[in-house]
């Protein structure tokens, strides 16, 4: 095993599955224990992914941090790790998030340990995800993940869960293995065979063959991002998600298209990836219009914010494929943005189904009055989530318009530009009919306000609102090298004839 | 008058059959001489002693199979690849003699004689992985054969089970008659039906390489008739039809017995004949493979789809892990080899814990076996829903379960070989198959669990010995160990490519 310093990063990955197995071997009457350890390796993992951003270094674009341990040498399979500019926000964005999933589930009666067991294995396999420089070792984190998600929606979820967990099962194994089916055809392209990221970056690739291969990644990428039209599976899994929130949280971070195409499918194939970039950019307009449309009408609170995320993806997909670094740094912010408000509305959205038992705007009325931290909360996360300036997300989808708009793209930034205004509309308009407007429906019942300790466990994400909206060049120094490095991939090429051709002075 | 001259005898090569021989004998003889109650106790420790035994000697003799050699007048080779095979063989012994421990006192029904069937079975299955002679691999198919189709009939007082006694009889009768009339015509085309050849003797392997210019009409015959008869016993399409009742109407630890271990060695004998001594003519014999692979891969796990019975699942779900299997062989390199026997012990681990637990929940007279029965299981043993799940995302070849790397590898080695559109279609069939596991999963966690009815009818509570749970237990930590740690199997497994000749 080879690793600079001690291997933070590994642990960081692990430790939620270790509190996982640690939750397996603790009686299910002892509540309050398992949700403590829950709450505690989350906490822990927290902590040690503010480790791993105290040790990487600001301005370097390569890997850093990772380790490489042999795994089946015959078969050329590492374990490898590392992580960049790329993954950095991700994985902190995910480690943030965890344990307000955790805690959202806090007064759960039903088969808690399960639950909680699941949520945390989630979080290792999103965070593999991130940090693995291994195509075997990628792919068995990317598949995994899927499967604590599909028990969480199954076993604990709601109404049409079984549709739900089949359709989403089905969706995302579909496009894993045509995946996996390039992921081997990746594997001998290189001489000798071999699953290393790092090796493999740079293969020599025809274009017939390149673009093969990117709809290959693309297949999977693209329902996992999702963009449209392969994004139905989110709408009916967050709908059918369990009424607590926190598999919300989670499927916002299970969104791992982006890091995929920005991680494998570009400096791949980039020469099929310039091909093909008009194409995307297409479907992540259509995906930020169309996405922002149907919301408007949803009358389910969680429908409409599971679209809003789809548009939110649009955008993230638009800043990645218009290929300029201004653009793809607002890519990878607004990722991690879009993990930090949607998943706080996810959770409020819970808070107001314990309350009221239901999410359906019709039946609001007037909740401002009755309670109003929470309905103060939500307009906040929601101006966050359409884009007011002084927030996050306005940082992420400003450098993406801006980005694009410098780009060939410049007027596919214009439409997406109405974007933003859809997205002023849809939530707006639903925050004006539930929360504002004479009491009535189950306003009328008596509820109560948010508990203090509900609202501290939004407050950290409230203040990431800020800082990111505020000093977004903390976070995007750390972005920015490797944004550029993509960049620069995806504006080279692999084709064998230019390959030889590029060693020349 | 021309001297008798005695050909030199080492038994090495055939020691652990031998011993299975002995243990099943013994079986009988302490059986007949005791009563039930210590039988119950002692004989599956007997057998498992033997199997043991069988192991030790399999495993001694791998260093002395570096060089790979011919015994008992070249008729079976004492190779790494037939001692791979034994070993795995007599682990998939041992796990149904327990699994089926359970089952047995469950209906009643006397065991040692059971226990003797299954070492006799597994002795002939090793004598097939080992054998070097046409005629010594229908001696070995028959032995495991005729043992078998006891086995498959054990339950003798339901009609379920002697239907598919006999439907698998007959066939399997017709197979070996297939595979017969097969050695006949390669004998006729060859002039012989040992694989490498006796002293003075070319084999089959030497007259391949050796005359440039041969007339293979006839021998081409005779390796499709070989297919038929293998084909059958692998249960590939479209020699599959006994499969799903055979599989449907056999008690459950027969089944995982039948879906595991004859799998194996039919398989090991595929690869010798094919992968080795017919290497020379693999342009001529991998369409038919290919037909059989993508015609198995694609009924398999279509038809499965529509099944409502658990064990008919499994069944058209084993039909479809043949034409994953049968990637590996066509592939025909040493990648090819060593992962189908990777695969091959993997998914008998994975089938044969998936049998333990389909056993236990069927209970008595395995009533409980179609999908509705499997309603709410999770509430009811979350252990034994558990263990059942990783079985079927291990079936389906999600990643950190051995099913996964089994596929993986297999695909690896067809693409080495240049069938990329074969894995391509592996592929596919796999995200279809992967439908029907998630089926089993939604009933088992997401379903309500059948209200037992007025009457008291209603399923009957699980009941699963100490056994059944080591069995279940021992197979579910194999399906993650060899999912995350594989290089060591795989390892030994690339050994195994070494074979005589």
């Amino acid at each position: 095993m080879t690793h600079q310093g001690f291997p933070w990063l590994d642990l960081m990955i692990f430790a939620p599955a270790a509190g996982a197995l640690v939750i397996a071997f603790i009686p299910g009457r002892s509540r309050n224990l398992i949700r403590s350890v829950a709450l505690a390796s989350a906490v822990a993992t927290f902590a040690l992914s503010m480790v791993v951003l105290a040790g990487f270094h600001t301005g370097e674009a390569g890997f850093q941090e990772g380790s490489v341990m042999r795994w089946v040498p015959q078969w050329n399979v590492h374990y490898a790790t590392g992580i960049d500019g790329i993954s950095l926000w991700m994985v902190i964005a995910t480690t943030f998030m965890m344990p307000v999933s955790i805690m959202t589930a806090w007064n759960m009666q039903d088969r808690l340990k399960g639950y909680v067991a699941l949520l945390l294995l989630t979080q290792t396999g999103i965070l593999g995800v991130f940090c693995s420089l291994d195509m075997f070792l990628f792919y068995l984190f990317w598949e995994t993940t899927l499967v604590p998600l599909y028990f969480l929606i199954g076993m604990w979820g709601g109404r049409r869960r079984l549709y739900a967990t089949v359709k989403f099962f089905l969706y995302t194994l579909a496009g894993s293995l045509i995946m996996l089916g390039a992921i081997f055809y990746l594997y001998f392209a290189h001489q000798p065979p071999t699953f290393s990221y790092t090796a493999l970056l740079g293969t020599p690739l025809g274009m017939g063959a390149q673009l093969l291969l990117f709809l290959g990644f693309f297949a999977s990428f693209a329902i996992k991002t999702p963009l449209i039209p392969l994004h139905t599976w989110l709408p009916d899994a967050h709908e059918a998600a369990p009424r607590w929130g926190s598999v919300d949280v989670a499927l916002t971070l299970f969104k791992l298209g982006p890091y995929g195409f920005i991680r494998f499918a570009i400096p791949f194939f980039p020469d099929a990836a310039r091909t093909m970039a008009p194409v995307i950019v297409g479907m992540a307009l259509a995906g930020i219009i169309y996405a922002a449309a149907v919301a408007i009408v949803q009358r389910d609170l969680k429908r409409l914010v599971a679209y809003s995320t789809v548009a939110h993806l649009g955008f993230i997909g638009l800043g990645i494929f218009v290929g300029t670094v201004t653009a793809l740094n607002g890519s990878v912010l607004q990722w991690a943005n879009q993990a930090i408000s949607t998943g706080a509305l996810f959770v409020l959205i819970a808070f107001l189904q314990q309350r009221l038992d239901t999410r359906m705007i019709p039946d609001m009325s007037g909740l401002a009055a009755r309670m109003p931290l929470l309905s103060g909360l939500f307009l906040v996360f929601a101006l966050s989530s359409l884009g007011l300036p002084g927030l996050n997300n306005f940082i992420g989808e400003f450098l993406i318009l801006v980005g694009s708009f410098a780009s060939g793209y410049r007027w596919w930034a214009v439409i997406g530009t109405f974007g933003t205004v859809l997205a002023a509309v849809y939530l707006l308009w639903a925050y004006q009919r539930a929360f504002h407007g004479p009491v009535g429906g189950v306003a009328e019942r008596e509820v109560r306000d948010l508990r203090p300790r509900e609202v501290a466990m939004l407050a950290p994400a409230l203040a990431a609102m800020v800082l990111i909206g505020f000093y977004p060049q903390a976070f995007i120094t750390r972005i920015q090298p490797s944004a550029a490095k993509v960049v620069k991939q995806m504006h080279s090429s692999v084709l064998p004839s230019s390959r030889s051709t590029a060693g020349l002075p | 008058m021309t001297p008798f001259n005695v050909p030199p005898i080492h038994l090495s090569g055939i020691a652990p059959e031998i011993t299975l021989m002995i243990a099943a004998f013994a079986v009988l003889f302490i059986g007949v001489f005791t009563n039930d109650r210590f039988n119950h106790v002692v004989q599956p420790l007997v057998a498992t002693i033997g199997f043991g035994i069988a192991i030790y000697w399999a495993v001694v003799s791998w260093g002395i199979a570096r060089t790979a050699e011919l015994q008992l007048s070249n008729m079976v080779a004492l190779d790494r690849f037939a001692i791979f095979a034994k070993v795995v063989l007599a682990a998939f012994g041992v796990l149904t003699v327990w699994t089926a421990r359970d089952h047995l006192s469950t209906h009643h029904l006397r065991d040692f004689e059971f226990y003797a069937l299954v070492l006799f079975c597994v002795s002939g299955m090793m004598l097939m992985a080992a054998s070097a002679d046409l005629i010594v691999m229908f001696i070995a198919l028959e032995t495991f054969s005729i043992a078998l189709y006891v086995m498959v009939g054990y339950r003798r007082d339901e009609l379920a089970g002697q239907e598919s006694a006999m439907k698998y009889f007959l066939l399997g009768a017709f197979s070996s008659a297939f595979f017969l009339l097969g050695i006949a015509l390669v004998y006729g085309a060859t002039g012989s039906t040992n694989l490498y050849g006796t002293p003075g003797h070319p084999g089959i392997l030497s007259f391949l390489t050796g005359s440039s210019a041969l007339d293979v009409g006839l021998l081409l015959l005779g390796m499709a008739f070989l297919i038929v008869g293998l084909g059958f016993k692998i249960a590939a399409v479209p020699f599959h039809m006994w499969t799903p009742d055979a599989y449907q109407g056999a008690p459950s630890p027969v089944t995982g017995f039948m879906a595991s271990a004859t799998k194996l060695a039919a398989f090991a004998a595929i690869l010798r004949l094919f992968d080795v001594a017919m290497y020379s003519l693999r342009w001529d014999w991998r369409p038919y493979l290919i037909g059989l692979a993508i015609a198995s891969m694609v009924i398999g796990s279509v038809v499965a789809l529509v099944q409502e019975d658990v064990k008919r699942i499994l069944a058209y779900s084993s039909i479809a892990h043949a034409g994953f299997v049968l990637t590996g062989v066509i592939a025909a390199n040493d990648a090819g080899v060593s992962s189908s026997l990777f695969y091959l012990a993997t998914y008998g681990l994975t089938i044969l814990g998936a049998f333990a637990v389909v056993a236990a929940i069927g209970g008595r007279g395995e009533r409980r076996v179609r999908l509705a029965d499997y309603r709410g299981l999770y509430h009811e043993s979350p252990l034994l829903a558990g263990a059942m799940t990783l079985f079927l995302l291990s079936l389906a070849g999600v990643p950190i379960t051995a099913g996964f790397v089994g596929k993986l590898v297999v695909f690896i080695a067809a693409i080495q070989a240049g069938y990329w559109w074969l894995v391509v279609v592996a592929l596919a069939m796999s995200a279809v198959a992967a439908f029907f596991y998630i089926r089993i999963i939604v009933v088992m966690y997401m379903s309500e669990r059948l209200e037992p009815l007025p009457e008291g009818g209603g399923p009957a509570p699980v009941v699963l010995g100490a056994a059944g749970r080591a069995v279940v237990g021992v197979t579910a930590l194999a399906t993650i160990f060899f999912g995350l740690i594989w290089g060591p199997l795989i390892g030994l497994a690339g050994h195994a490519t070494l074979f005589a000749g």
